[in-house]
């Protein structure tokens, strides 16, 4: 589904990721896991297209597209999503209106006429209660005054939502308390399917309790220095990432 | 079709084609009589030739001795070549657009600008002014329209027919909210106004329907001086809407339109506009000056809430105000000012506080896209009679791109002790992440730009009767269509 071959970018002259190779297939979770500043949001952004980075070389394939060439919202519509670390607010937009242009939009891409309002509402409900979520959600605006936990929740019923073939959750787990935590696992375990595929970007170990990986890599200073099975990242838990980036930084000095 | 069904259809046909033929001679006839420029003769030939009684013709000869005393103001945010008041002319009859076979002989951009708006095909053609079979619906419409109106005993007229037909009642309210001499606008209006709409409520009716001067027989085209004179009579309610979504394009270049409203006690009046000038081409040649003096009154218990879309025009002049005479009247004003290009607009309002536990909220919302210069002047004036008076005043801006300009000019005088004054303003980009979280949704930059701009201006248009709310959230769509490259 997703080759991404020496990719390197970065932010005008400081080069942020320094030749990433990645394969995942689906049906398949992986987890990039590493330490601050190590590029994991570099990567999802990239992969989504924001214009802020800049790609300096390497190529990013999916389902047979050149996904560097396309616009981050056709990226969006051929099934790329990307659960925001800090979620933007959009005042006076309800989450219920902003999905339903959303999913509007995504249906003109592939030629469909609007889904009809009846059968958008009956899908939100089923969603919603997916992720527990309350009565009154919908007509609340897009992330204003949502607390961090409502905002990630909030991701992962677009997500719900929209059905992608690749989600990548950036840091999803920061900001939620436990039960939240779970909530939002328990969710991304329900969506998950033979034909869709999840990169999951954290730092912790804790949200791979709930969510088991087929593979965990680990990205250091812009590489992927570790890859190996969920076993991984209890190691890493356990032995701290001090355990790889030392070998990492020998082998560089 | 029913043979008898064909056959009434071919009378009306008729009749409304030769009615068209008719109306469009004596148009020809009579904008070909009237010279250029302004004089006492000229006012003279405007209200002969609209048959005016005499105390008519003597409050427009005094409009006009009043008007050659003024001088054009220039206190506004505005940058425009004045008009040499010499060069128009001041009466032509109710313009008639050319009459197309079909929508296919349509202007394409109109045609585009139509289909973005969703207008049906059949508006369309009534606003395109295709023949034929659209009239016909208008007509049946308008006619089941001005029934149930007389009904309730609701006057709803041009105000040259009021002028005729209820002269009492002009002559009692004309002027009395904005007096001939209020500006140089409203003087050179009162002076030459070529016609306008009349609305008389009657004690304790509720308007069933909106008013729109859409639906206005043989009103159809506004005129370069329009006056409105809408009265609401105790306990009385009404909701009126003006304008248009679809462009206008008109070749007049000066408007000074002048509105009155009269609340009285217990009343309540809804007025919204959708103005939709021709702002002229990408650098502002050819667009339209418009320059409106609107006010209302309120009594005891009345209420007036002014909503606003502003999208056209070269250059806008506009400051729909309130005069809160009456104890416990509540004055609103909502706005949402587009500027694109080279536009200019210097629009806001007053709160006139003067009776006891009177109440005004103002909510302006500014967009600036372009060259353009959006600027909100706005007075809110608590007298000293006017304890316990309060107003909330929210001004916004948006900014779009780094060549555009927004201000804001709030002035507040309170001379009482009890009242209470708010006022918020705040100035904002439309945010690089906001776009990139849309796109990322699968919503293109345009399109994110049109939902992020609809939830900015949401409290304004939520504050608009439901239809016209869609076409005006399309209508900013269109307004900034390439605002941000």
């Amino acid at each position: 589904m997703l080759q991404i071959k020496n990719l390197k970018a970065g932010i005008e002259d400081n080069q942020i990721l320094k030749g990433i190779n990645l394969e995942v297939k689906a049906g398949e979770i992986h987890a990039i896991m590493g330490p601050n500043g190590s590029g994991k949001s570099t990567l999802s952004a990239v992969i989504a297209g924001n214009e802020d980075y800049e790609v300096e070389g390497g190529n990013i394939n999916f389902n047979g597209k050149n996904l560097l060439e396309l616009d981050p919202e056709e990226r969006a519509n051929n099934g790329v999503f990307l659960s925001f670390q800090y979620p933007v607010e959009i005042p006076g937009i309800s989450v219920s209106n902003f999905i339903k242009t959303s999913i509007t939009e995504k249906r003109k891409a592939q030629g469909l006429d609007p889904i009809p309002t009846k059968d958008l509402l009956k899908m939100m409900r089923e969603k919603m209660e997916l992720l527990s979520i309350k009565q009154g959600y919908l007509s609340r605006n897009m992330n204003e005054g949502f607390s961090g936990g409502e905002k990630k929740r909030n991701e992962i019923f677009q997500m719900a939502m929209l059905d992608p073939k690749l989600a990548i959750l950036d840091e999803t787990d920061s900001g939620l308390d436990i039960d939240a935590l779970r909530i939002v696992a328990n969710g991304v375990n329900k969506l998950r399917s033979a034909d869709n595929a999840t990169i999951i970007i954290t730092h912790y170990q804790r949200l791979l309790d709930y969510i088991v990986p087929d593979f965990v890599h680990v990205l250091y200073n812009g590489r992927i220095v570790k890859s190996g099975g969920a076993e991984l990242a209890h190691e890493l838990e356990e032995k701290g990432y001090d355990w790889v980036t030392n070998e990492e930084d020998k082998k560089w000095a | 079709m029913s043979e008898q069904k064909k056959q009434s259809e071919d009378e009306l046909l008729e009749k409304v084609t030769s009615t068209e033929y008719k109306y469009g001679f004596t148009t020809d006839i009579e904008s070909d009589t009237i010279p250029k420029g302004l004089s006492e003769d000229v006012v003279r030939i405007i209200s002969a030739k609209k048959n005016e009684p005499e105390w008519m013709l003597e409050y427009r000869l005094k409009a006009y001795k009043s008007w050659l005393e003024m001088e054009e103001p220039n206190w506004a945010n505005i940058n425009y070549t004045k008009p040499n008041y010499q060069d128009v002319i001041y009466y032509s009859a109710p313009k008639q657009k050319p009459v197309l076979d079909s929508l296919d002989d349509l202007d394409p951009e109109m045609k585009k600008t139509f289909d973005k708006l969703g207008i049906s095909i059949d508006e369309q053609k009534k606003l395109a002014n295709v023949a034929v079979d659209i009239v016909m619906d208008s007509v049946s419409v308008a006619t089941s329209f001005k029934d149930t109106l007389a009904e309730k005993g609701i006057i709803f007229c041009s105000i040259s027919d009021a002028i005729k037909d209820h002269p009492e009642l002009v002559k009692k309210y004309l002027g009395t909210v904005v007096p001939a001499r209020d500006n140089f606008f409203s003087a050179l209006n009162s002076a030459v106004f070529s016609d306008g709409s009349f609305c008389y409520i009657p004690k304790g009716i509720k308007c069933p329907m909106e008013l729109s001067t859409y639906f206005r027989i043989n009103e159809a085209g506004t005129g370069q001086f329009e006056r409105t004179l809408l009265i609401a009579d105790e306990g009385s309610q009404v909701s009126y809407l003006e304008g248009c979504t679809a462009p206008m394009r008109d070749e007049n270049q000066l408007h000074a339109a002048v509105v009155e409203l009269i609340a009285m006690d217990d009343a309540d009046i809804k007025y919204s506009t959708v103005q939709n000038w021709y702002p002229g081409n990408a650098e502002g040649v050819g667009g339209v000056f418009n320059f409106v003096t609107k006010r209302g009154i309120c009594h005891k218990n009345a209420k007036i809430s002014w909503t606003q879309v502003e999208t056209g025009s070269a250059v806008t002049w506009k400051y729909p105000s309130c005069i809160l005479k009456g104890d416990n009247s509540i004055g609103e004003f909502f706005s949402v000012a587009v500027t694109n290009n080279r536009q200019q607009a210097d629009t806001g309002t007053k709160m006139i506080h003067l009776g006891k536990n009177t109440k005004s909220t103002i909510i302006a919302k500014g967009i600036s896209a372009g060259k353009s210069d959006g600027n909100y002047r706005g007075l809110v004036k608590i007298s000293k009679g006017a304890i316990n008076s309060r107003n909330f005043s929210q001004c916004d801006s948006l900014l779009m791109g780094d060549k555009c300009g927004s201000h804001t000019f709030p002035y507040i005088e309170v001379k009482n002790n009890s009242s209470k004054v708010e006022h918020e303003a705040t100035t904002s980009k439309i945010g690089e992440d906001q776009i990139f979280y849309c796109n990322q949704r699968g919503i293109g930059t345009e399109a994110a730009i049109a939902l992020i701009v609809n939830g900015y201006c949401k409290d304004v248009l939520n504050q608009l009767p439901m239809e016209f709310a869609v076409e005006a959230q399309k209508l900013l769509e269109i307004s900034l269509e390439g605002s941000v490259g």
